[in-house]
């Protein structure tokens, strides 16, 4: 318990410093406190101790430092460069890939990487928003690649196969694959609802299922398989199912972003106002006193893993119909099912902190390929560095202890009691 | 705030003790049955499979065997129909086991699901031979990392800290198993790296879940992602470029004397590694220490009823901490497996997803590390019978065969097991 003490002892020592002036001065003091100890600052921090864990770990790796750490003390600047060289060459890549590009001279161009950045985030905010509206109903949704799978499969299969006019072709398509995962979810809400089968081990078994399933459609002529071909493959999906480019053809960004940010709106909508939302959200902090209340917690499970699966649902169709419009394999998903788990906890399940988690996360993916073709960093360094992001973030007092921050709203109280009463703020907001 | 306990909560020691009066039948089991019943009729009756008098043969011996068992010649459409319609009275016996409110007996359903086995390998081996000794070493063998990963996770749940990590504590030992094998030449001591990296990824967990109040299953999460993005990065920029790093040496088979001569269960159980020999004394360990010594009696009340333990003078934290600890030592050493017990170098995310799978035999075992081995043996029995079926060729497109497991596994849940109840303070971090 070192920590608590440590973080604690400048609370007290800051109003004793000006003991004379209360009024204007102190107002101002606590705003300070709030913005240094407020949860935006243990984000930023978060990240920043991230990507310096991460700046650790290339320069260790890297060859010129190895080479230079030989000599260290016959000519230290050496490897102080050579550092210096693998970090700053690998961050600036990673920036460059994914927000904007400042080798580039032209405006349009320079500023493609902040497109492929939300072309990446897409799919990520999706499946965020439906494994986070399963925590907020009290569930774990471990199966992303399974509703993604099917959402997939049904919306390319309505997306090759069948000829419609423009638009509405792609609005069938859109609710194929929607229905597909909201199936595939609700399955997993049905048997938790009817016969108490864990939510964790149906999901788990429902994606080797929903895999081998694909694998099969994808192998058999006149499913999914592209005719005249051996490949286990699509036929590339028909332009009128195709979202369309948002700024042109110059830019990978579609119009899939459109109906995330749709989605998201959805969610907001959905949690917080209205009723089945109220429902969730009272049976996701205790069943047992939903119940008492008189919430079907039955039903509740059921509706909330269908509209979590159609969401997980939505990446599927954004990856067949949004960046894979040639055809697609079984492994379409890309772990985007896993990664929406860590999406959904950095942002911490309410639907626009999963928006802006995404897009983090789709900066990472679209600048980590970057830094890998030009500096030849593995892209494995963006998934360390965002599972630091989210650990940080997770534990506040960690972050406060290594920083020394103060805590929020723990100025004019005296030592024991800010402990106190921090404690129980934790608890209250976990 | 966790997500891995069930709705129904232990009812107050307070409240009074209502006995209840109104006796509730559930169709589960006697649905579940008919599934069966009606499924196998489908396969082995309706699509006519074997009719021309083909046969399945099980071979029961292996070529070195001392004591060489006769092949087993079954014709495949004759035992089809009298296991379907043997199955199908089963049904029957059970839906008025039901209807008259008496007990399914589990030897029923053993019998059940045995018969359902025997019919379907016969079945899926019309007119080639199933090696049964080869089918079931390969399913201990496979089951090793799910045991190991299962322990670890019933030790740290049983002591209330949720383990979702079990992956990365496979991985770990993994990884760190074949450089410290490979860079010292002994693979024993590959071993302990294992173990010890098990330890480290709990000792996160703990320090997170424990200390600082993380909600368990993120932590869990995060440090999947995290060891696997770790592992990952180190093996591109590490291992890849220096081969000499990730060349461990593979433990061999080592036959037990005379046991390892019993027909079937000497080669099945006494022709493995160390690393399965060590697995019999973990479980026997696991389920000794957890239920007959004071150190179990203590884990288990934390895990329970914190405030309890803690009045009578338990440090909450500290066995929470040991527990989930001891839990990543033998997570850790499951890990290995990977690397010196069967592939023989790491490679990148290469325990691909099996401790879900080790998570789902915890949750399947309802926490205790007997049932939750067996439901790990299980796992490994249908990823092995996928394996031998692709060898013989199977009569319905390969995929279903593989899916079947994993439909069965549904089924297994919802039908028998159901509500499984989690440790009442799986979790939930104790604070004062």
């Amino acid at each position: 318990m070192s920590d608590l003490t440590a973080s604690a002892a400048p609370a007290p020592a800051a109003p004793a410093a000006e003991p004379g002036r209360k009024d204007g001065s102190d107002r101002w003091t606590q705003t300070l406190r709030d913005i240094t100890g407020g949860s935006a600052m243990i984000s930023i921090l978060a990240v920043v101790f991230a990507l310096v864990v991460g700046a650790i770990l290339i320069a260790f790796t890297n060859e010129r430092v190895q080479e230079t750490a030989g000599y260290f003390f016959s000519r230290p600047a050496d490897l102080l460069q050579a550092v210096w060289d693998a970090v700053a060459g690998a961050y600036s890549a990673l920036f460059q890939g994914s927000i904007y590009n400042f080798r580039s001279k032209n405006f349009l161009t320079a500023i493609r990487p902040l497109t492929e950045t939300l072309t990446f985030a897409t799919p990520l905010i999706a499946a965020g928003l439906g494994v986070g509206l399963a925590f907020r109903v009290g569930m774990f949704n471990i199966g992303g690649r399974g509703q993604m799978l099917i959402a997939a499969g049904a919306a390319g299969y309505v997306a090759f196969a069948v000829e419609l006019p423009a638009g509405i072709h792609l609005i069938v398509a859109i609710l194929a694959g929607l229905l597909g995962g909201a199936i595939w979810g609700g399955i997993v809400g049905l048997l938790k609802a009817r016969t108490g089968a864990h939510e964790v081990i149906v999901t788990i078994m429902l994606n080797f299922v929903a895999l081998y399933l694909i694998q099969f459609l994808l192998r058999t002529p006149g499913a999914l398989q592209a005719p005249g071909s051996n490949n286990p493959k699509t036929p590339a999906m028909l332009p009128t199912a195709v979202f369309p480019d948002l700024f042109g053809p110059r830019y990978n960004l579609h119009a899939g972003f459109l109906t995330v940010i749709a989605a998201t709106i959805f969610v907001w909508w959905l949690l917080s106002r209205s009723n089945l939302g109220f429902q969730f959200r009272a049976v996701g902090q205790n069943p047992n006193a939903a119940r008492v209340a008189g919430i079907n917690v039955k039903n509740v499970y059921m509706y909330a893993m269908a509209i979590s699966g159609a969401l997980v649902g939505l990446a599927g169709i954004n990856q067949v119909l949004g960046t894979v419009t040639t055809g697609f394999g079984a492994g379409i998903d890309a772990g985007i099912g896993f990664d929406a788990i860590t999406v959904a906890l950095l942002g911490r399940s309410k639907p626009w902190g999963i928006f802006a988690a995404g897009i983090l996360f789709g900066a990472f993916k679209a600048g980590g390929f970057a830094m890998q073709a030009a500096e030849g960093v593995p892209i494995d360094i963006v998934v360390v560095v965002q599972a630091l992001i989210v650990l940080f973030i997770a534990a506040p007092p960690l972050v406060r202890a290594m920083f020394h921050l103060p805590t929020p709203g723990t100025t004019k109280k005296p030592k024991i009691r800010a402990v106190k009463s921090r404690k129980t703020n934790e608890v209250v907001a976990k | 705030m966790s997500t891995l306990t069930e709705g129904t909560a232990p009812v107050p020691a307070s409240a009074p003790i209502v006995k209840p009066t109104v006796k509730i039948r559930s169709w589960k089991i006697p649905i579940t049955f008919g599934g069966f019943a009606v499924l196998s009729l489908i396969l082995f009756v309706g699509l006519g499979r074997g009719q021309r008098g083909e046969l399945s043969t099980f071979r029961l011996s292996e070529g070195r065997d001392l004591i060489q068992l006769p092949e087993v010649a079954l014709p495949t459409f004759v035992t089809g129909v009298f296991v379907a319609i043997v199955l199908v009275l089963l049904a029957a016996v059970s839906a008025w086991l039901v209807y008259s409110h008496r007990k399914i007996s589990i030897v029923l359903t053993i019998l059940f699901a045995l018969l359902f086995l025997v019919g379907f390998l016969a079945w899926a081996a019309s007119g080639s031979t199933i090696p049964v000794p080869g089918l079931l070493i390969g399913t201990v063998t496979l089951s090793a990392p799910l045991i190991f990963g299962a322990l670890g996770g019933v030790l740290s749940e049983r002591a209330g800290v949720v383990n979702v990590a079990i992956e990365a504590q496979l991985l770990a030992g993994a990884f760190s198993s074949a450089v410290v094998a490979s860079a010292t030449g002994n693979p024993y001591i590959g071993l302990l790296a294992a173990m010890v990296a098990g330890a480290l990824v709990s000792m996160v967990l703990a320090a997170f879940a424990l200390k600082y109040l993380v909600d368990q299953v993120i932590v869990g999460v995060v440090l999947n992602v995290l060891v696997i993005g770790l592992t990952s990065f180190l093996y591109s920029q590490v291992l890849a470029p220096s081969a000499n790093l990730n060349s461990p040496d593979v433990f061999p088979r080592l036959n037990i004397p005379l046991l390892s001569e019993i027909p079937i269960i000497g080669p099945v159980l006494f022709r493995q590694t160390i690393i399965v020999y060590v697995m019999y004394v973990a479980v026997a360990v696991v389920y000794f220490g957890l239920f007959r010594t004071k150190w179990g009696l203590r884990v288990r009340a934390v895990g329970e009823h914190p405030q309890a333990a803690d009045t009578v003078g338990i440090n909450v934290n500290r066995t929470r901490f040991v527990a989930v600890t001891l839990g990543g030592v033998i997570s850790g050493f499951g890990g290995a497996y990977f690397t010196l017990g069967a592939v023989g170098a790491f490679n990148k995310e290469m325990t691909n997803g099996m401790g879900f799978i080790a998570l789902a035999a915890v949750i399947f075992g309802q926490w205790h590390p007997i049932k939750a081995t067996l439901a790990a043996l299980l796992f490994g029995f249908a990823t092995n019978l996928q394996n031998v079926l692709g060898i013989i060729g199977s009569p319905v497109p390969s995929e279903f065969m593989l899916m079947l497991p994993y439909v069965v596994t549904i089924f297994a849940v919802a039908g028998f097991v159901g509500r499984s109840r989690a440790p009442a303070a799986d979790g939930k971090p104790y604070i004062k």
